[in-house]
């Protein structure tokens, strides 16, 4: 439920009251308001109050809490745990010795088993729950195909891996492709190729009958 | 008198030692990436000029550096310019496949250097800063994306060689030792 409630708060781009944020989850509002208050004292929003009506004065009333998403890069880790410098170092080593098929290949691994199931992902819709849960914060953009008619394919505003991979770009993502065939799995529905733009992970995902145009 | 920062470009040189010859079908998928990948360098922004040989599309059939070893020589507005091209455009999967054709370098295969904006970079120079990266480590005069230098760090560099220069010039010429 507060995933919920975070997900929707960050995906608006804007400040977000207690009431529709419990409407737009289906959550009673006390309870809401309880769980964005537990994100913002987490760090991973940020609050602050405003007359959401408009008025102002003795007679508007009590200034309503509204929430956004911090904006900084955060990670919490208790004890404290430095996995970044570990990913620097392992990666900087990897790069040196050539590892890439090896790394790519325990990639491959690590996404199938992510998966779970043997079979592999059914649709773009799926695949974007599967891409969401990973935080790659997936969006549809519909793209002409070679035939004139209108695909969509799935981008992804967020790299998870965003600091290593911009130390070692082909080293990691790379792994990353491999991740997510892996996880979305490379002869079903869908597949993930590598279409790197700025501001972008390098990875979209898209139906694999747009190939036969 | 020292280049204004705004009139330098970027040069970079980076050389690749090929696995198989060239028209192995092993190498074949680079090949065929290679007509694509170039045009979208040509009009990526911040593009200024790479290094072709005569008559030909591309570079590959030079071979200043070895045999087997193909080099890339190119000219960009910024850094960052070079970098949005390099892994953030098509060239990353170019990047990504890299050890499918070309062999692992264990000394610096890739250097970045300021050159006067309109200065065309000859082969000879390319190599020698990249010869300076391998013996000396990053410094303005021959860098990595890792170890950056702006333009006015490399005039600055420039300026304090060239009076050191002047003042130790006659009695010996250590580099031509080695």
């Amino acid at each position: 439920m507060r995933r919920r409630l975070y997900e929707y708060v960050a995906a608006q781009g804007r400040e977000v009251g207690r009431n529709e944020a419990a409407q737009a989850t289906g959550v009673a509002r006390t309870l809401a308001a309880h769980h964005l208050d537990r994100l913002a004292e987490a760090g991973l929003l940020e609050s602050g109050s405003r007359r959401l009506t408009g008025r102002s004065g003795p007679g508007a009333g009590r200034p309503a809490k509204v929430y956004t998403r911090a904006r900084a890069e955060r990670s919490v880790s208790l004890p404290a745990r430095d996995y970044r410098t570990a990913a620097e170092l392992l990666a900087e080593a990897a790069e040196q010795a050539g590892l890439d098929a090896g790394l790519c290949a325990a990639a491959r691994r690590r996404g199938e088993a992510l998966r779970g199931s043997a079979a592999p992902c059914g649709d773009l819709e799926q695949a974007m729950e599967m891409l969401a849960a990973r935080g790659y914060e997936p969006h549809l953009e519909g793209v002409e195909g070679a035939s004139g008619a209108a695909a969509d394919v799935v981008r992804m505003r967020n790299c998870p891996f965003h600091a290593v991979a911009e130390r070692f770009p082909p080293l990691v993502c790379g792994m990353n492709l491999a991740l997510l065939e892996g996880l979305l799995g490379t002869d079903g529905p869908v597949h993930a190729r590598m279409d790197a733009r700025p501001g972008n992970c390098c990875v979209v995902v898209e139906s694999s009958k747009n190939n036969d145009d | 008198m020292t280049a204004s920062t705004h009139a330098a470009h970027l040069a970079q040189l980076n050389v690749a030692t090929l696995r198989h010859p060239f028209d192995d079908p092993r190498v074949a998928p680079f090949v065929e990436m290679l007509e694509p990948v170039n045009a979208a360098a040509d009009s990526a922004p911040g593009f200024v000029w790479r290094l072709v040989e005569e008559g030909a599309a591309d570079a590959t059939g030079l071979r200043p550096a070895g045999e087997d070893v193909i080099v890339n020589l190119s000219v960009w507005e910024t850094p960052e310019a070079l970098w949005d091209f390099a892994y953030r455009s098509g060239h990353l999967e170019v990047m990504r496949r890299r050890r499918e054709w070309f062999e692992r370098h264990v000394e610096a295969h890739l250097v970045l250097w300021w050159v006067p904006a309109g200065h065309v970079p000859t082969v000879d120079e390319a190599l020698e800063r990249l010869a300076d990266l391998q013996a000396h480590g990053p410094s303005a005069r021959a860098f990595t994306f890792a170890s950056s230098y702006t333009a006015a760090e490399a005039a600055i560099e420039a300026e304090a060689e060239a009076v050191q220069h002047l003042q130790a010039a006659p009695p010996t010429q250590p580099e031509a030792i080695n």
